[in-house]
């Protein structure tokens, strides 16, 4: 039993997946391609960085931070790697091993510095997480122009093409197979717990340092994860990529689905990427109608558009029997 | 030594200004228990107004004393005021929710006012606002005066900076510790409930506290913009954040651990930038930070409070 649920909610979606992304891939145009990657990217960063300021109840605001340290890691795998090739297979099959290797990377890379900012900060209650992940997404843009290595401003170019629309669609079932497993986990139960009051969870022996901090480090993976993608679809990897501004744009995607439900990023994720692309004349009051957003959703509807439900939840009838029998039947 | 001394003037000058901030963050958490996300750009705010009032009384051609004293009060007077309106319709509504709204609102405000700035100017205003996302260059306010005794460069600017910023300290301090609202206002601080219980206007009180940490943050942006006059609506930003760490540093809600933070931080980054790695001067701050929040999150001289339940 366990091991068929296993199959079914981790193997499942990632072969359907494959197999219906390679089939909507094809009949794709370019355009609409890469406003779809671009969703999907982002759809990705909401996700994840739910399962911190969604499931945990924390407030990470430097998601874009991590985001470039997994970027800037696949960038030097794959420019490190662009004209070797493994013995026997195809140069396109060993272009796409190399980069599942760099994306790999990305993401253990965005782990680690998710460790190291995320153990001092949540060891306390209470806002520092906020403030320390502003500042850590200042910092690795101060050290990105400041070391020649990584190409300083002008970053790294002629990035190889390598991100298409399955990787994309297959990173955001990953994200979202991991936050939904997470959800309904035991380690999901406690981080549950710590948000919604976090002394008492201490005092039912959840140990929430370590359980904020493994959350922390989960979504810092993913979003390495989102900027090895992104770099690999606009071939640059510059500074400018993933300044605090993007950081703010995953939070509104964040706030407005609703902190706690997945679903709800995954909307809030596509209907802003989409607007954004519709929106492009009036660019600059992109930054001014989040800031308007954040405010106004904060003072008449703080849970956002879905709360912590489920889109599921509050779909009539066909959904209705799924809900009851996995979560004992919140309305 | 020269080059030792030099590092003083420059750390204590630019520590002054970190300290000023700092009061602001920690201040309102003291009260609220919030942290101010806005308080830099108010910040930035204030050097706007100062800039706007100086072009207006024609400083850049004819700098007077009291043009100066004018555009320091009007520009001082404007930010609490913004203050007081962001505290009373941002946070205010919200005061009895979950703190994560009010953090979140904050976020919000100090976005608004970030990129509210960046928009093109407001046509037939007669003064360019909002100024758009170019920096500005800030006049002088008074004529510089520059000395350099054994080989030191000081200006008649540190020198005003100095003493205005540290003569704000000592008002602030009297007010915080011998007045009937510095009471108030530390008995809302230890708690607001019980405080409001005793008498104690706790709306009024918390206004007050926003108008007060405000307005030194303008002033501490007047005083930065005489020796750095390139000003521009992300100014805040930075310089937020660096403020913050002083705050914490020095323990945050405890407000002369503030000043102490506040010219420890200038200092140390003085020193470090100027003998050892200066590209990465905006990063000391963080690993301060990172630093502070391992060996002692409550501070140089917070004090450990158990949480209630």
């Amino acid at each position: 039993m366990r091991a068929l649920r296993l199959v079914s909610q981790s193997l499942l979606p990632f072969v359907a997946g494959l197999a219906v992304l390679s089939m909507i891939s094809k009949g794709l145009s370019g355009s609409w391609a890469i406003v779809l990657m671009v969703a999907g990217i982002n759809i990705i960063l909401a996700v994840s960085l739910n399962v911190v300021n969604g499931f945990t109840g924390q407030f990470s605001i430097g998601h874009a931070g991590f985001m470039a340290v997994g970027a800037y890691t696949a960038a030097k795998i794959t420019m490190a790697l662009r004209f070797v090739q493994i013995a026997g297979i195809s140069s396109d099959a060993s272009d796409q091993l190399f980069f599942l290797l760099a994306l790999v990377a990305g993401m253990v890379a965005a782990a680690v510095a998710g460790l190291l900012v995320g153990a001092p900060s949540l060891r306390l209650r209470g806002d520092y997480l906020a403030i320390v992940t502003l500042g850590f997404n200042e910092i690795i843009r101060v050290i990105i122009e400041n070391t020649p290595f990584l190409g300083q401003a002008t970053g790294i170019s002629g990035l190889p093409r390598l991100t298409n629309f399955v990787w994309v669609g297959m990173g955001v079932v990953a994200t979202v197979v991991m936050a939904k497993r997470l959800a309904e986990s035991t380690h999901g139960r406690a981080l549950l717990a710590i948000r919604e009051d976090e002394i008492a969870a201490e005092a039912m022996g959840v140990d929430t340092t370590s359980y904020k901090v493994r959350a922390f480090v989960i979504a810092s993976a993913f979003a390495g994860l989102a900027g090895g993608l992104l770099v690999h679809l606009i071939q640059l990897c510059t500074p400018r990529s993933f300044t605090f501004i993007k950081s703010f744009e995953v939070v509104v995607m964040v706030v407005l689905g609703g902190m706690g439900s997945v679903t709800g990023s995954i909307l809030a994720a596509l209907v802003l990427s989409l607007a954004l692309e519709g929106l492009r004349e009036v660019q600059e009051f992109r930054m001014v109608m989040y800031a308007l957003l954040l405010i106004v959703l904060m003072l008449t509807r703080p849970t956002g558009i879905f709360g912590t439900r489920e889109i599921w939840d509050i779909l009539p009838k066909w959904g209705r029997h799924r809900a009851q029998g996995a979560a004992g039947g919140s309305p | 030594m020269t080059e030792f001394l030099q590092h003083l003037v420059n750390g204590i000058s630019v520590g002054t200004i970190y300290a000023l901030i700092a009061l602001g963050y920690t201040m309102v958490y003291g009260v609220l228990k919030l942290i101010n996300f806005a308080h830099g750009d108010v910040y930035m705010v204030g050097a706007f107004v100062g800039l706007y009032l100086a072009n207006a009384m024609g400083v850049e051609e004819n700098p007077t004393i009291g043009k100066a004293v004018v555009i320091f009060v009007g520009s001082m007077m404007i930010c609490g005021a913004l203050g007081v309106v962001i505290e009373r319709f941002a946070y205010r509504p919200l005061r009895q929710r979950p703190r994560l709204t009010s953090l979140i609102t904050a976020i919000g405000v100090s976005l608004l006012l970030e990129f509210g700035f960046q928009l093109p100017s407001i046509p037939h205003l007669g003064i360019p606002f909002p100024p758009g996302p170019t920096p500005r260059f800030f006049p002088e306010i008074f004529t510089r005066v520059a000395w350099e005794p054994a080989g030191v460069h000081i200006s008649n600017y540190d020198i005003v900076s100095f003493f205005l910023a540290v003569g704000l300290m000592l008002a602030l301090q009297y007010v915080v510790y011998r007045t009937k609202f510095g009471t108030s206002m530390r008995a809302v601080s230890f708690d607001a409930q019980v405080a409001g219980l005793m008498g104690v206007n706790v709306n009024r009180v918390i206004a007050y506290t926003f108008a007060l940490g405000s307005s030194l943050a303008a002033a501490a942006a007047l005083l930065f913009a005489g020796s750095r006059p390139r000003i521009d609506p992300l100014m805040g930003l930075n310089l937020g954040v660096k403020a913050f760490v002083a705050a914490v540093f020095g323990g945050i809600g405890n407000v002369p651990g503030a000043m102490v933070g506040g010219l420890a931080l200038g200092l140390a980054e003085e020193y470090v930038s100027g003998y050892m790695v200066s590209s990465y001067r905006d990063g000391i701050a963080f690993a301060l930070l990172i630093v502070v929040l391992l060996v002692r999150p409550a501070g140089l001289f917070g004090t450990f409070r158990p949480e209630k339940v």
